[in-house]
């Protein structure tokens, strides 16, 4: 099911069945396998990994599987040197007191076998609280795509215990950051969420910025400068083949690209004489539509995850603000209303809240709010952050810090997640300096 | 102070040194530069202006250097022109591409209105992509906050 046999990407079966007892009323409070993140404050939940028998692979599937959970700051990988039962067989029920005893409220165990040229990989999570089996699932795919195993192993546990959809088999593509500040090269580059492949699909001859992902993840938008003082342009390229082509070849600059959720449009802004207006390509028949107009910067705009309305910001009323309109243009309204500049925003893939960056009394943050402007909440502080992207279950933000520059020198920049509750920063894993994170949709299976 | 000025002069020397097969670098920095080059522009008329914080009106300070910019330009016919516009680092990165490229269209209206052709004239912003200097305290951010006047 789900099959891509042409991409040989992982394959999905739920072939253990026993799906999901829930830990029920007999468990102790204290260790659950389940969160409620509704709650304003919950502790994370002990899990042990196994590393998977049968392969030399299935210790690196399960140290793969614990960074991601560990990271993800909901669950707390329990060390392998403190489990107390050695040699388990993955097919029969782990000694339950054995792991009540080193205080996991879950223990993953796993197989490897090698199947026709690919790895078939069998995991079971079991709840420990009640003694039970809580998901069971086999994949299999080559043998090289086996990371990828292990993060579609840690999005089927994260699901299982938060209710949520997972994140962790997604990319990031982000502007990848070198030498000097006043000459800097800035190319785009993907690697996988925990900083695994990474690949660069600009040359660095010239500055791209600002990538963002199609919702199939074949192709990415960005902003890059031409040769010889050529006004920075939108291109689309595939990520496979690399092949790119020129979105609109307009007189003046076009930049702040970003897909519609059905990925048939990409809006941007072009600016003509020294106005700039957000515009709609339909990538379909390359039509073009005007979507604002008036003496305003008018840009970074997004569209909202049901396609109908884009959220963007505008200097019109004086500062820059934030506003929603119709997904065809008209019908403005601002949203934003505290103290201070607003900027980049972006509509959570589950429609409830929009991030953005905030510029006020000298320092930057990213927040959130809802859709309408309320309920607005602050996740992060900083002399400079900004650039807040959603991972795609709507919990987890990643957004780029900025170090002040010193003595002529350049200060570090970097990439960080946070969960939606302002908790769990860290930083992301890039190689050097990195800013401008687009975080992608799950990848197809 | 002294170490400083030394060090200042080692680092002209090794400049010239990297650049030596660069006429125009190559000339010592303090002697007179020629009439009608890049270098004469830069150092004698000025190749920039600088802007208020999210403004993009040029400044009385700016129309000065923008009127010695014009007279120079109409003098010496023969440059193209890219004014490239900047900003300092206290703006979001696609806004800034949006601000800057208002300044250097504010920059090039008043070189048209002193009479430059407009064909004459290209602009391009780089937001807050190329720093010069490199700082992050107010000084630097005032000098960033600019549109420089680049010939061809």
């Amino acid at each position: 099911m789900n099959t891509r046999f042409d991409m040989m990407l992982p394959r999905r079966q739920t072939i253990l069945g026993g799906v999901a007892l829930a830990a029920g009323a007999a468990a102790p409070a204290h260790a659950q396998l389940t969160i409620d993140m509704t709650k304003p404050s919950f502790e994370p939940v002990p899990i042990a990994i196994v590393d998977f028998k049968g392969d030399k692979v299935g210790a690196d599937i399960a140290g793969v599987v614990r960074n991601d959970l560990q990271n993800s700051g909901l669950f707390r990988s329990i060390s392998p040197s403190a489990f107390i039962q050695q040699n388990m067989d993955p097919n029969t029920p782990p000694r339950f007191p054995d792991w009540r005893g080193i205080g996991a409220a879950g223990v993953v165990v796993g197989q490897v076998t090698q199947s026709g040229g690919n790895i078939k990989v069998d995991f079971r999570l079991w709840d420990v609280v009640v003694g039970q089996q809580a998901t069971g699932l086999s994949f299999t795919s080559q043998p090289d795509k086996w990371r990828r195993l292990a993060h579609i192993i840690a999005d089927a546990i994260y699901k299982r215990v938060t209710g949520e959809e997972g994140y962790f088999d997604t990319r990031v593509a982000y502007v990848a950051e070198s030498g000097p500040l006043g000459n800097r090269v800035k190319r785009i580059a993907i690697m996988d969420q925990d900083g695994f492949n990474t690949r660069y699909i600009t040359d660095g001859k010239t500055i791209a910025l600002t990538p963002r992902f199609s919702p199939t993840l074949q192709e990415i938008v960005y902003m890059a400068y031409g040769e010889n003082n050529a006004p920075p342009r939108v291109y689309l390229q595939n990520v496979e083949s690399n092949r790119r082509e020129l979105l609109g070849n307009f007189p003046g600059m076009s930049f702040a690209p970003r897909f519609s959720p059905d990925g048939t449009k990409v809006v941007m802004s072009i600016s003509a004489d020294g106005n700039t207006d957000i515009y709609e390509m339909d990538l379909r028949g390359r039509a073009l539509r005007r979507l604002t107009s008036g003496p305003a910067i008018d840009t970074s705009p997004c569209y909202s995850s049901d396609g109908s309305q884009i959220v963007f910001n505008s200097d019109r009323g004086g500062t820059q603000q934030l506003y929603v309109m119709g997904a065809g243009g008209g019908g403005e309204r601002r949203i934003s209303f505290g103290e201070g500049r607003y900027a980049t925003p972006v509509w959570s893939p589950r429609g409830d809240f929009i991030a953005f960056t905030k510029i006020s009394s000298g320092s930057f943050g990213i927040g959130v709010m809802r859709s309408d402007g309320s309920g607005e909440r602050m996740l992060a502080n900083g002399f400079l952050v900004e650039g807040p992207t959603w991972a795609p279950n709507g919990r987890v933000l990643a957004f780029f810090r900025q170090q002040p520059n010193s003595g002529g020198r350049a200060g570090s920049v970097t990439l960080h997640q946070i969960d939606i509750t302002g908790r769990f920063e860290r930083q992301m894993p890039t190689q050097g300096d990195a800013s401008d994170p687009a975080w992608s949709p799950l990848i197809p299976q | 102070m002294r170490m400083i000025k030394a060090l200042t002069a080692i680092a002209a020397m090794l400049l010239i040194a990297a650049c030596s097969n660069d006429q125009q670098a190559a000339a010592p920095a303090t002697t007179t530069v020629t009439p009608g080059s890049v270098a004469d522009f830069r150092q004698n008329v000025g190749d920039r202006v600088f802007f208020d914080t999210d403004q993009s009106t040029v400044r009385e300070d700016g129309r000065q250097t923008l009127n010695r910019q014009a007279e120079w330009l109409k003098k010496y016919g023969n440059y193209q022109i890219t004014v490239e516009g900047h900003c300092d680092e206290r703006g979001t990165r696609e806004y800034n591409l949006a601000l800057g490229e208002r300044r250097a269209n504010a920059a090039r209206q008043y070189l048209v209105a002193q009479g430059i052709p407009a064909a004459r004239i290209k602009t391009i912003s780089y937001g807050k992509e190329r720093p010069d200097p490199v700082g992050s305290d107010e000084a630097a951010w005032a000098r960033n906050r600019r549109a420089v006047t680049a010939l061809q």
